[in-house]
Protein backbone atom coordinates (compact mmCIF):
# COMPACT_ATOMS: atom_id res chain seq x y z
CA UNK A 1 0.00 0.00 0.00
CA UNK A 2 2.78 2.41 0.98
CA UNK A 3 4.61 1.49 -2.21
CA UNK A 4 1.49 2.35 -4.21
CA UNK A 5 1.15 5.74 -2.55
CA UNK A 6 4.86 6.41 -3.16
CA UNK A 7 4.42 5.52 -6.81
CA UNK A 8 1.37 7.77 -7.12
CA UNK A 9 3.30 10.63 -5.48
CA UNK A 10 6.21 10.07 -7.78
CA UNK A 11 3.89 10.04 -10.78
CA UNK A 12 2.21 13.28 -9.77
CA UNK A 13 5.55 14.91 -9.11
CA UNK A 14 6.77 13.76 -12.54
CA UNK A 15 3.68 15.13 -14.27
CA UNK A 16 4.10 18.47 -12.49
CA UNK A 17 7.81 18.62 -13.38
CA UNK A 18 7.28 17.64 -17.01
CA UNK A 19 4.55 20.25 -17.35
CA UNK A 20 7.03 22.81 -15.99
CA UNK A 21 9.68 21.63 -18.46
CA UNK A 22 7.23 21.87 -21.35
CA UNK A 23 6.16 25.36 -20.28
CA UNK A 24 9.82 26.34 -19.97
CA UNK A 25 10.57 25.16 -23.51
CA UNK A 26 7.62 27.18 -24.79
CA UNK A 27 8.73 30.24 -22.85
CA UNK A 28 12.31 30.08 -24.16
CA UNK A 29 11.09 29.58 -27.73
CA UNK A 30 8.92 32.68 -27.46
CA UNK A 31 10.75 35.67 -28.86
CA UNK A 32 9.07 38.15 -26.55
CA UNK A 33 10.49 40.31 -23.82
CA UNK A 34 13.78 38.83 -22.60
CA UNK A 35 13.48 39.85 -18.96
CA UNK A 36 9.93 38.57 -18.83
CA UNK A 37 11.17 35.28 -20.29
CA UNK A 38 13.90 34.97 -17.65
CA UNK A 39 11.53 35.81 -14.80
CA UNK A 40 8.96 33.30 -16.04
CA UNK A 41 11.68 30.69 -16.40
CA UNK A 42 12.71 31.30 -12.80
CA UNK A 43 9.08 30.96 -11.70
CA UNK A 44 8.80 27.66 -13.53
CA UNK A 45 12.01 26.36 -12.03
CA UNK A 46 11.08 27.37 -8.50
CA UNK A 47 7.48 26.21 -8.88
CA UNK A 48 8.42 22.83 -10.32
CA UNK A 49 9.94 21.79 -6.97
CA UNK A 50 8.52 24.47 -4.69
CA UNK A 51 11.89 26.09 -4.15
CA UNK A 52 11.40 29.10 -1.92
CA UNK A 53 13.87 31.52 -3.44
CA UNK A 54 16.19 31.82 -6.35
CA UNK A 55 17.95 34.07 -8.81
CA UNK A 56 19.19 33.92 -12.38
CA UNK A 57 22.38 35.76 -13.19
CA UNK A 58 23.94 36.45 -16.56
CA UNK A 59 27.70 36.36 -17.02
CA UNK A 60 29.15 39.45 -18.65
CA UNK A 61 32.47 38.19 -19.99
CA UNK A 62 33.78 41.67 -20.75
CA UNK A 63 33.12 43.11 -17.30
CA UNK A 64 33.71 39.67 -15.72
CA UNK A 65 30.66 39.93 -13.51
CA UNK A 66 27.51 37.94 -12.90
CA UNK A 67 24.53 40.28 -13.25
CA UNK A 68 21.25 39.49 -11.52
CA UNK A 69 18.55 39.40 -14.21
CA UNK A 70 15.72 37.77 -12.24
CA UNK A 71 15.19 37.16 -8.53
CA UNK A 72 12.43 35.72 -6.37
CA UNK A 73 12.64 35.84 -2.60
CA UNK A 74 16.17 37.25 -2.76
CA UNK A 75 16.74 40.96 -2.65
CA UNK A 76 19.36 41.69 -5.29
CA UNK A 77 21.57 44.09 -3.37
CA UNK A 78 23.31 46.96 -5.09
CA UNK A 79 25.26 46.98 -7.30
CA UNK A 80 23.26 44.01 -8.62
CA UNK A 81 26.23 42.02 -9.78
CA UNK A 82 28.94 39.71 -8.46
CA UNK A 83 32.55 40.15 -9.56
CA UNK A 84 34.27 37.05 -10.92
CA UNK A 85 37.91 36.08 -11.21
CA UNK A 86 39.41 33.61 -13.66
CA UNK A 87 39.59 30.83 -11.08
CA UNK A 88 35.92 31.19 -10.14
CA UNK A 89 34.95 31.13 -13.81
CA UNK A 90 36.94 28.00 -14.54
CA UNK A 91 35.57 26.34 -11.38
CA UNK A 92 31.99 27.01 -12.44
CA UNK A 93 32.74 25.69 -15.91
CA UNK A 94 33.86 22.35 -14.56
CA UNK A 95 31.88 21.86 -11.36
CA UNK A 96 28.34 21.03 -12.57
CA UNK A 97 25.54 21.64 -10.02
CA UNK A 98 27.10 22.69 -6.70
CA UNK A 99 25.35 21.84 -3.45
CA UNK A 100 25.77 24.47 -0.76
CA UNK A 101 25.65 23.55 2.93
CA UNK A 102 23.58 25.42 5.48
CA UNK A 103 26.63 27.45 6.55
CA UNK A 104 27.31 28.53 2.98
CA UNK A 105 30.17 26.10 2.44
CA UNK A 106 30.02 23.82 -0.57
CA UNK A 107 30.43 20.10 -0.96
CA UNK A 108 32.45 20.66 -4.08
CA UNK A 109 35.21 23.05 -3.24
CA UNK A 110 35.05 26.00 -5.59
CA UNK A 111 36.64 29.37 -5.30
CA UNK A 112 33.30 31.01 -6.10
CA UNK A 113 31.48 29.27 -3.25
CA UNK A 114 34.34 29.98 -0.86
CA UNK A 115 34.55 33.63 -1.82
CA UNK A 116 30.81 34.24 -1.44
CA UNK A 117 30.19 31.80 1.39
CA UNK A 118 28.66 34.45 3.69
CA UNK A 119 26.27 35.77 1.04
CA UNK A 120 25.20 32.25 0.04
CA UNK A 121 24.60 31.40 3.69
CA UNK A 122 22.61 34.59 4.35
CA UNK A 123 20.27 33.89 1.46
CA UNK A 124 20.07 30.21 2.38
CA UNK A 125 21.21 29.16 -1.07
CA UNK A 126 21.35 25.38 -1.36
CA UNK A 127 22.20 24.80 -4.98
CA UNK A 128 24.27 26.58 -7.63
CA UNK A 129 23.63 25.74 -11.28
CA UNK A 130 26.27 27.07 -13.68
CA UNK A 131 24.76 27.90 -17.08
CA UNK A 132 27.08 26.73 -19.82
CA UNK A 133 26.70 26.77 -23.60
CA UNK A 134 29.45 25.38 -25.81
CA UNK A 135 31.95 25.37 -22.96
CA UNK A 136 31.29 29.01 -22.18
CA UNK A 137 29.83 30.33 -18.96
CA UNK A 138 26.66 32.30 -19.72
CA UNK A 139 25.33 32.60 -16.18
CA UNK A 140 24.62 31.03 -12.83
CA UNK A 141 21.36 30.07 -11.14
CA UNK A 142 21.15 30.28 -7.37
CA UNK A 143 18.45 28.22 -5.68
CA UNK A 144 17.28 28.30 -2.07
CA UNK A 145 15.72 25.56 0.01
CA UNK A 146 12.69 23.52 -0.97
CA UNK A 147 9.38 24.18 0.79
CA UNK A 148 9.32 20.51 1.73
CA UNK A 149 12.48 21.01 3.79
CA UNK A 150 14.06 18.07 2.01
CA UNK A 151 17.48 18.25 0.43
CA UNK A 152 17.78 18.26 -3.37
CA UNK A 153 17.89 14.67 -4.59
CA UNK A 154 19.97 13.45 -7.50
CA UNK A 155 16.76 13.39 -9.61
CA UNK A 156 16.02 16.97 -8.61
CA UNK A 157 19.51 18.05 -9.64
CA UNK A 158 19.14 16.37 -13.01
CA UNK A 159 15.77 17.97 -13.72
CA UNK A 160 17.02 21.36 -12.59
CA UNK A 161 20.14 20.94 -14.72
CA UNK A 162 17.94 20.22 -17.75
CA UNK A 163 15.92 23.35 -17.02
CA UNK A 164 19.16 25.28 -16.58
CA UNK A 165 20.32 24.16 -20.02
CA UNK A 166 17.09 25.52 -21.53
CA UNK A 167 17.58 28.84 -19.77
CA UNK A 168 21.26 28.99 -20.79
CA UNK A 169 20.27 28.54 -24.43
CA UNK A 170 17.63 31.27 -24.02
CA UNK A 171 20.22 33.68 -22.63
CA UNK A 172 22.75 32.76 -25.31
CA UNK A 173 20.16 33.22 -28.08
CA UNK A 174 19.32 36.67 -26.77
CA UNK A 175 23.04 37.52 -26.80
CA UNK A 176 23.44 36.36 -30.39
CA UNK A 177 20.40 38.39 -31.34
CA UNK A 178 21.83 41.46 -29.63
CA UNK A 179 25.13 40.92 -31.38
CA UNK A 180 23.33 40.65 -34.72
CA UNK A 181 21.35 43.79 -34.01
CA UNK A 182 24.57 45.56 -33.02
CA UNK A 183 26.23 44.50 -36.27
CA UNK A 184 23.18 45.48 -38.26
CA UNK A 185 23.28 48.93 -36.62
CA UNK A 186 26.99 49.20 -37.38
CA UNK A 187 26.36 48.24 -41.00
CA UNK A 188 23.52 50.73 -41.22
CA UNK A 189 25.76 53.48 -39.81
CA UNK A 190 28.51 52.51 -42.21
CA UNK A 191 26.05 52.57 -45.09
CA UNK A 192 24.82 56.02 -44.01
CA UNK A 193 28.43 57.23 -43.83
CA UNK A 194 29.19 55.87 -47.30
CA UNK A 195 25.99 57.40 -48.60
CA UNK A 196 26.95 60.77 -47.12
CA UNK A 197 30.42 60.47 -48.67
CA UNK A 198 28.84 59.57 -52.02
CA UNK A 199 26.52 62.58 -51.90
CA UNK A 200 29.33 64.90 -50.79
CA UNK A 201 31.43 63.61 -53.67
CA UNK A 202 28.58 64.19 -56.10
CA UNK A 203 28.19 67.75 -54.78
CA UNK A 204 31.93 68.32 -55.10
CA UNK A 205 31.74 67.15 -58.72
CA UNK A 206 28.79 69.46 -59.32
CA UNK A 207 30.79 72.36 -57.94
CA UNK A 208 33.76 71.38 -60.12
CA UNK A 209 31.55 71.26 -63.22
CA UNK A 210 30.08 74.67 -62.46
CA UNK A 211 33.55 76.10 -61.79
CA UNK A 212 34.58 75.27 -65.32
CA UNK A 213 31.67 77.28 -66.73
CA UNK A 214 31.80 80.74 -65.19
CA UNK A 215 28.23 81.56 -66.31
CA UNK A 216 26.55 78.73 -64.52
CA UNK A 217 27.79 78.90 -60.94
CA UNK A 218 25.46 76.89 -58.67
CA UNK A 219 23.50 75.67 -61.70
CA UNK A 220 24.14 71.94 -61.14
CA UNK A 221 23.14 72.08 -57.51
CA UNK A 222 19.92 73.93 -58.36
CA UNK A 223 19.10 71.47 -61.16
CA UNK A 224 19.60 68.66 -58.63
CA UNK A 225 17.24 70.39 -56.22
CA UNK A 226 14.57 71.17 -58.83
CA UNK A 227 14.71 67.59 -60.12
CA UNK A 228 14.26 66.30 -56.58
CA UNK A 229 11.27 68.60 -55.97
CA UNK A 230 9.56 67.67 -59.25
CA UNK A 231 10.12 63.92 -58.72
CA UNK A 232 8.73 64.10 -55.19
CA UNK A 233 5.69 66.01 -56.48
CA UNK A 234 5.23 63.24 -59.07
CA UNK A 235 5.06 60.71 -56.23
CA UNK A 236 8.42 59.03 -56.70
CA UNK A 237 9.82 56.95 -53.84
CA UNK A 238 12.37 58.63 -51.55
CA UNK A 239 15.15 56.45 -52.93
CA UNK A 240 14.29 57.35 -56.51
CA UNK A 241 14.05 61.02 -55.51
CA UNK A 242 17.59 60.82 -54.09
CA UNK A 243 18.71 59.21 -57.34
CA UNK A 244 17.30 61.92 -59.58
CA UNK A 245 18.87 64.60 -57.38
CA UNK A 246 22.22 62.95 -58.11
CA UNK A 247 21.43 62.92 -61.82
CA UNK A 248 20.58 66.61 -61.57
CA UNK A 249 23.84 67.39 -59.81
CA UNK A 250 25.83 65.52 -62.44
CA UNK A 251 23.79 66.28 -65.56
CA UNK A 252 26.52 68.53 -67.01
CA UNK A 253 29.47 66.34 -65.99
CA UNK A 254 30.19 65.86 -69.71
CA UNK A 255 31.13 69.54 -69.87
CA UNK A 256 34.37 68.56 -68.18
CA UNK A 257 35.54 67.33 -71.58
CA UNK A 258 34.32 70.42 -73.47
CA UNK A 259 36.80 73.21 -74.17
CA UNK A 260 36.63 75.93 -71.54
CA UNK A 261 36.62 78.60 -74.27
CA UNK A 262 33.43 77.19 -75.73
CA UNK A 263 31.72 77.06 -72.35
CA UNK A 264 32.80 80.56 -71.51
CA UNK A 265 32.18 82.15 -74.92
CA UNK A 266 30.52 85.54 -74.18
CA UNK A 267 28.15 85.47 -77.15
CA UNK A 268 26.99 83.02 -79.77
CA UNK A 269 29.16 80.08 -80.70
CA UNK A 270 29.63 78.77 -84.22
CA UNK A 271 28.25 75.48 -85.54
CA UNK A 272 31.44 73.56 -84.83
CA UNK A 273 31.62 74.86 -81.30
CA UNK A 274 27.93 74.11 -80.88
CA UNK A 275 28.49 70.52 -82.02
CA UNK A 276 31.35 70.26 -79.53
CA UNK A 277 29.15 71.62 -76.73
CA UNK A 278 26.31 69.25 -77.68
CA UNK A 279 28.63 66.33 -77.09
CA UNK A 280 28.40 66.85 -73.35
CA UNK A 281 25.32 64.64 -72.61
CA UNK A 282 26.89 61.65 -74.37
CA UNK A 283 30.26 62.40 -72.79
CA UNK A 284 28.55 62.56 -69.39
CA UNK A 285 27.03 59.17 -70.08
CA UNK A 286 30.45 57.76 -70.96
CA UNK A 287 31.85 59.07 -67.68
CA UNK A 288 28.99 57.84 -65.49
CA UNK A 289 28.01 54.54 -67.10
CA UNK A 290 30.94 52.49 -65.75
CA UNK A 291 30.24 53.67 -62.18
CA UNK A 292 28.03 51.46 -60.06
CA UNK A 293 25.68 54.06 -58.56
CA UNK A 294 23.40 53.19 -55.66
CA UNK A 295 20.51 54.52 -57.78
CA UNK A 296 19.14 53.35 -61.12
CA UNK A 297 19.54 55.05 -64.51
CA UNK A 298 21.68 58.03 -63.45
CA UNK A 299 23.79 57.80 -66.60
CA UNK A 300 20.71 57.55 -68.84
CA UNK A 301 19.12 60.62 -67.27
CA UNK A 302 22.34 62.49 -67.96
CA UNK A 303 22.61 61.19 -71.53
CA UNK A 304 19.08 62.24 -72.47
CA UNK A 305 18.63 65.50 -70.56
CA UNK A 306 18.74 67.49 -73.82
CA UNK A 307 16.20 65.37 -75.64
CA UNK A 308 12.86 67.02 -76.47
CA UNK A 309 9.37 65.53 -76.50
CA UNK A 310 8.97 66.49 -80.18
CA UNK A 311 12.16 64.69 -81.20
CA UNK A 312 14.13 67.85 -81.92
CA UNK A 313 16.60 67.30 -79.10
CA UNK A 314 19.97 65.58 -78.94
CA UNK A 315 22.02 63.38 -78.89
CA UNK A 316 19.58 60.83 -80.36
CA UNK A 317 16.44 62.81 -81.18
CA UNK A 318 14.24 60.54 -79.08
CA UNK A 319 10.50 61.25 -79.12
CA UNK A 320 8.03 61.37 -76.21
CA UNK A 321 7.96 58.13 -74.21
CA UNK A 322 11.30 57.04 -75.69
CA UNK A 323 12.88 59.56 -73.33
CA UNK A 324 13.28 58.17 -69.80
CA UNK A 325 10.99 59.98 -67.31
CA UNK A 326 14.01 60.93 -65.18
CA UNK A 327 15.66 62.61 -68.18
CA UNK A 328 12.44 64.55 -68.87
CA UNK A 329 12.51 65.82 -65.30
CA UNK A 330 16.18 66.82 -65.42
CA UNK A 331 15.56 68.50 -68.79
CA UNK A 332 12.83 70.72 -67.35
CA UNK A 333 14.86 71.44 -64.19
CA UNK A 334 17.83 72.42 -66.40
CA UNK A 335 15.78 74.74 -68.61
CA UNK A 336 13.83 76.24 -65.72
CA UNK A 337 17.07 77.18 -63.98
CA UNK A 338 18.52 78.56 -67.22
CA UNK A 339 15.43 80.75 -67.71
CA UNK A 340 15.30 81.98 -64.12
CA UNK A 341 18.96 82.93 -63.65
CA UNK A 342 20.98 85.80 -65.07
CA UNK A 343 23.65 85.10 -67.63
CA UNK A 344 26.33 87.65 -68.59
CA UNK A 345 24.81 88.01 -72.02
CA UNK A 346 21.15 88.33 -70.88
CA UNK A 347 18.98 89.07 -67.85
CA UNK A 348 16.76 86.35 -66.52
CA UNK A 349 13.13 86.38 -67.60
CA UNK A 350 10.29 87.32 -65.31
CA UNK A 351 8.51 84.37 -63.73
CA UNK A 352 5.35 85.24 -65.69
CA UNK A 353 7.33 84.95 -68.93
CA UNK A 354 8.78 81.66 -67.78
CA UNK A 355 5.30 80.28 -67.09
CA UNK A 356 4.21 81.37 -70.57
CA UNK A 357 7.28 79.62 -72.01
CA UNK A 358 6.42 76.45 -70.11
CA UNK A 359 2.85 76.57 -71.48
CA UNK A 360 4.12 77.11 -75.02
CA UNK A 361 6.63 74.30 -74.83
CA UNK A 362 4.69 71.69 -72.86
CA UNK A 363 4.39 68.71 -75.18
CA UNK A 364 7.06 70.10 -77.51
CA UNK A 365 10.20 70.55 -75.47
CA UNK A 366 8.90 69.46 -72.05
CA UNK A 367 6.73 66.61 -70.83
CA UNK A 368 3.34 68.08 -69.79
CA UNK A 369 3.04 65.98 -66.62
CA UNK A 370 6.51 67.12 -65.52
CA UNK A 371 5.64 70.77 -66.17
CA UNK A 372 2.39 70.34 -64.22
CA UNK A 373 4.33 68.85 -61.29
CA UNK A 374 6.81 71.72 -61.18
CA UNK A 375 3.96 74.23 -61.33
CA UNK A 376 2.09 72.44 -58.55
CA UNK A 377 5.17 72.40 -56.31
CA UNK A 378 5.76 76.10 -56.96
CA UNK A 379 2.10 77.00 -56.41
CA UNK A 380 2.11 75.17 -53.06
CA UNK A 381 5.03 77.31 -51.95
CA UNK A 382 3.56 80.54 -53.30
CA UNK A 383 0.16 80.00 -51.62
CA UNK A 384 1.71 78.74 -48.38
CA UNK A 385 0.08 75.31 -48.74
CA UNK A 386 3.49 73.96 -47.79
CA UNK A 387 5.84 75.56 -45.29
CA UNK A 388 8.79 74.67 -47.52
CA UNK A 389 10.29 77.48 -49.57
CA UNK A 390 12.93 75.59 -51.54
CA UNK A 391 12.00 76.82 -55.01
CA UNK A 392 11.41 80.37 -53.82
CA UNK A 393 14.78 80.40 -52.04
CA UNK A 394 16.50 79.27 -55.24
CA UNK A 395 14.66 81.90 -57.27
CA UNK A 396 15.76 84.57 -54.82
CA UNK A 397 14.08 87.37 -52.92
CA UNK A 398 11.67 89.66 -54.78
CA UNK A 399 11.49 87.51 -57.90
CA UNK A 400 8.19 85.79 -57.16
CA UNK A 401 5.15 88.04 -57.05
CA UNK A 402 2.69 85.73 -55.43
CA UNK A 403 -0.53 87.47 -56.39
CA UNK A 404 0.38 87.69 -60.05
CA UNK A 405 1.91 84.26 -60.46
CA UNK A 406 -0.64 82.18 -58.52
CA UNK A 407 -3.52 82.45 -61.02
CA UNK A 408 -1.14 81.82 -63.93
CA UNK A 409 0.20 78.70 -62.32
CA UNK A 410 -3.26 77.47 -61.31
CA UNK A 411 -4.56 78.04 -64.84
CA UNK A 412 -1.62 76.25 -66.45
CA UNK A 413 -1.95 73.31 -64.08
CA UNK A 414 -5.66 72.95 -64.93
CA UNK A 415 -4.91 73.17 -68.63
CA UNK A 416 -2.10 70.61 -68.49
CA UNK A 417 -4.07 68.20 -66.32
CA UNK A 418 -7.06 68.41 -68.65
CA UNK A 419 -4.76 67.69 -71.57
CA UNK A 420 -3.23 64.73 -69.74
CA UNK A 421 -6.69 63.32 -68.97
CA UNK A 422 -7.75 63.66 -72.60
CA UNK A 423 -4.53 62.03 -73.71
CA UNK A 424 -4.98 59.16 -71.24
CA UNK A 425 -8.58 58.63 -72.41
CA UNK A 426 -7.39 58.59 -76.02
CA UNK A 427 -4.72 55.99 -75.23
CA UNK A 428 -7.15 53.70 -73.43
CA UNK B 1 -17.60 43.41 4.81
CA UNK B 2 -16.83 45.36 1.63
CA UNK B 3 -15.59 44.09 -1.70
CA UNK B 4 -12.42 45.89 -2.72
CA UNK B 5 -11.85 47.20 -6.21
CA UNK B 6 -8.93 45.07 -7.24
CA UNK B 7 -8.88 45.38 -11.02
CA UNK B 8 -8.86 42.55 -13.54
CA UNK B 9 -10.40 39.38 -12.15
CA UNK B 10 -9.22 39.09 -8.53
CA UNK B 11 -12.00 39.48 -6.01
CA UNK B 12 -11.38 40.07 -2.36
CA UNK B 13 -13.05 41.29 0.80
CA UNK B 14 -12.00 42.06 4.34
CA UNK B 15 -13.40 40.85 7.64
CA UNK B 16 -11.69 42.82 10.35
CA UNK B 17 -7.98 42.37 9.81
CA UNK B 18 -8.49 39.26 7.69
CA UNK B 19 -8.63 39.52 3.93
CA UNK B 20 -10.15 36.85 1.73
CA UNK B 21 -8.72 36.71 -1.78
CA UNK B 22 -10.38 34.57 -4.43
CA UNK B 23 -8.15 32.71 -6.84
CA UNK B 24 -9.30 32.25 -10.43
CA UNK B 25 -10.00 29.00 -12.28
CA UNK B 26 -6.42 28.51 -13.51
CA UNK B 27 -3.59 29.80 -11.39
CA UNK B 28 -0.97 30.74 -13.97
CA UNK B 29 1.38 33.70 -14.33
CA UNK B 30 -1.14 36.37 -15.15
CA UNK B 31 -3.76 35.45 -12.59
CA UNK B 32 -1.07 34.46 -10.06
CA UNK B 33 0.62 37.84 -10.25
CA UNK B 34 -2.72 39.55 -9.66
CA UNK B 35 -3.31 37.43 -6.58
CA UNK B 36 0.21 38.12 -5.30
CA UNK B 37 -0.27 41.85 -5.84
CA UNK B 38 -3.62 41.76 -4.06
CA UNK B 39 -2.19 39.84 -1.11
CA UNK B 40 0.70 42.28 -0.80
CA UNK B 41 -1.70 45.23 -0.92
CA UNK B 42 -3.83 43.69 1.83
CA UNK B 43 -0.77 43.09 4.00
CA UNK B 44 0.46 46.63 3.40
CA UNK B 45 -2.93 48.01 4.36
CA UNK B 46 -2.70 46.28 7.72
CA UNK B 47 -4.27 42.84 7.28
CA UNK B 48 -2.68 40.31 9.57
CA UNK B 49 -4.35 37.22 8.14
CA UNK B 50 -5.04 36.16 4.59
CA UNK B 51 -7.38 33.51 3.31
CA UNK B 52 -6.89 32.50 -0.29
CA UNK B 53 -10.06 30.83 -1.47
CA UNK B 54 -9.48 28.29 -4.24
CA UNK B 55 -13.14 27.34 -4.74
CA UNK B 56 -12.97 28.31 -8.46
CA UNK B 57 -9.48 26.94 -9.04
CA UNK B 58 -9.17 23.77 -11.05
CA UNK B 59 -5.48 23.83 -11.80
CA UNK B 60 -2.33 25.33 -10.35
CA UNK B 61 0.77 25.17 -12.54
CA UNK B 62 4.44 25.64 -11.58
CA UNK B 63 4.28 29.38 -11.95
CA UNK B 64 1.22 29.39 -9.70
CA UNK B 65 3.17 27.41 -7.09
CA UNK B 66 6.08 29.83 -7.31
CA UNK B 67 3.74 32.76 -6.83
CA UNK B 68 2.08 31.14 -3.84
CA UNK B 69 5.55 30.65 -2.34
CA UNK B 70 6.12 34.37 -2.77
CA UNK B 71 2.85 35.06 -0.95
CA UNK B 72 3.93 32.70 1.84
CA UNK B 73 7.22 34.58 2.01
CA UNK B 74 5.46 37.96 2.18
CA UNK B 75 3.12 36.74 4.92
CA UNK B 76 6.00 35.33 6.97
CA UNK B 77 7.98 38.54 6.66
CA UNK B 78 5.26 40.57 8.39
CA UNK B 79 4.36 37.84 10.86
CA UNK B 80 0.87 37.39 9.45
CA UNK B 81 -1.09 34.15 8.92
CA UNK B 82 -2.17 32.42 5.73
CA UNK B 83 -4.91 29.88 5.14
CA UNK B 84 -5.77 28.16 1.86
CA UNK B 85 -9.45 27.27 1.69
CA UNK B 86 -11.69 25.27 -0.64
CA UNK B 87 -8.74 23.60 -2.36
CA UNK B 88 -9.70 20.68 -4.60
CA UNK B 89 -8.24 17.28 -3.85
CA UNK B 90 -5.84 17.24 -6.78
CA UNK B 91 -4.38 20.61 -5.83
CA UNK B 92 -4.15 19.64 -2.15
CA UNK B 93 -2.17 16.57 -3.16
CA UNK B 94 0.18 18.78 -5.15
CA UNK B 95 0.61 21.24 -2.28
CA UNK B 96 1.33 18.39 0.12
CA UNK B 97 3.73 16.74 -2.28
CA UNK B 98 5.68 19.94 -2.75
CA UNK B 99 5.65 20.85 0.93
CA UNK B 100 3.55 24.02 0.73
CA UNK B 101 1.24 22.68 3.44
CA UNK B 102 4.15 22.85 5.88
CA UNK B 103 3.89 26.64 5.69
CA UNK B 104 0.15 27.31 5.44
CA UNK B 105 -2.99 26.08 7.09
CA UNK B 106 -5.48 24.39 4.77
CA UNK B 107 -9.21 24.60 5.45
CA UNK B 108 -12.12 22.90 3.75
CA UNK B 109 -14.17 26.12 3.56
CA UNK B 110 -13.91 29.82 4.18
CA UNK B 111 -15.78 29.46 7.49
CA UNK B 112 -13.39 26.77 8.58
CA UNK B 113 -10.51 29.05 7.61
CA UNK B 114 -11.86 31.78 9.89
CA UNK B 115 -12.32 29.19 12.64
CA UNK B 116 -8.71 28.06 12.16
CA UNK B 117 -7.48 31.62 12.45
CA UNK B 118 -9.58 32.25 15.58
CA UNK B 119 -8.35 29.06 17.19
CA UNK B 120 -4.80 29.87 16.21
CA UNK B 121 -5.12 33.32 17.77
CA UNK B 122 -6.59 31.84 20.96
CA UNK B 123 -3.79 29.29 21.20
CA UNK B 124 -1.26 32.03 20.74
CA UNK B 125 -3.01 34.25 23.28
CA UNK B 126 -3.00 31.42 25.78
CA UNK B 127 0.65 30.84 25.03
CA UNK B 128 1.25 34.49 25.76
CA UNK B 129 2.30 35.47 22.23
Amino acid sequence: MTALIDMSDKMQRLIHTFAALADLGQEIADTGDFHEMVLTSLHLMLGSMAIRRGAITEFDSEARVLRFIATRGIEAQEPGYVAMDSESISDLLSAGPITINIDGSSLVSTRFAERYRTVLGTHRIELLLPLIVRDKLVGLILLGEKASGKAFSEDDREVLSAMGRHIAVGIQERRLLEELEHRATENRDLYEELRAIYHDTVKAFAAAIDCKDKYTRGHSERVGNYSEIIAREMGWSENAVEGIAVAGYLHDIGKLVVERDILNAPHYIDAKQSAELNRHPAAGYEILAPIHHPYADISLMVRYHHERMDGAGYPEGLIGDQIPVGARIVALADSFDAMTTDRPYRRRRSLEEVVVDLRDNAGKQFAPDVVASLCRALLKEVTGETSERRIMRMLGKGYVESERISPLLAELILELEAGLRTSAAGNS
Amino acid sequence: MADLPTGASVRSHCVGTTAVVYATDYLNKLSGERIERECRLQLESGCRALVINFRDTELVNSIGVSILLAVIDAVERVGAHLVFSDVNSQTIELFELLGLTRHVMVAASENEAFACLTEFALVHDRAGH
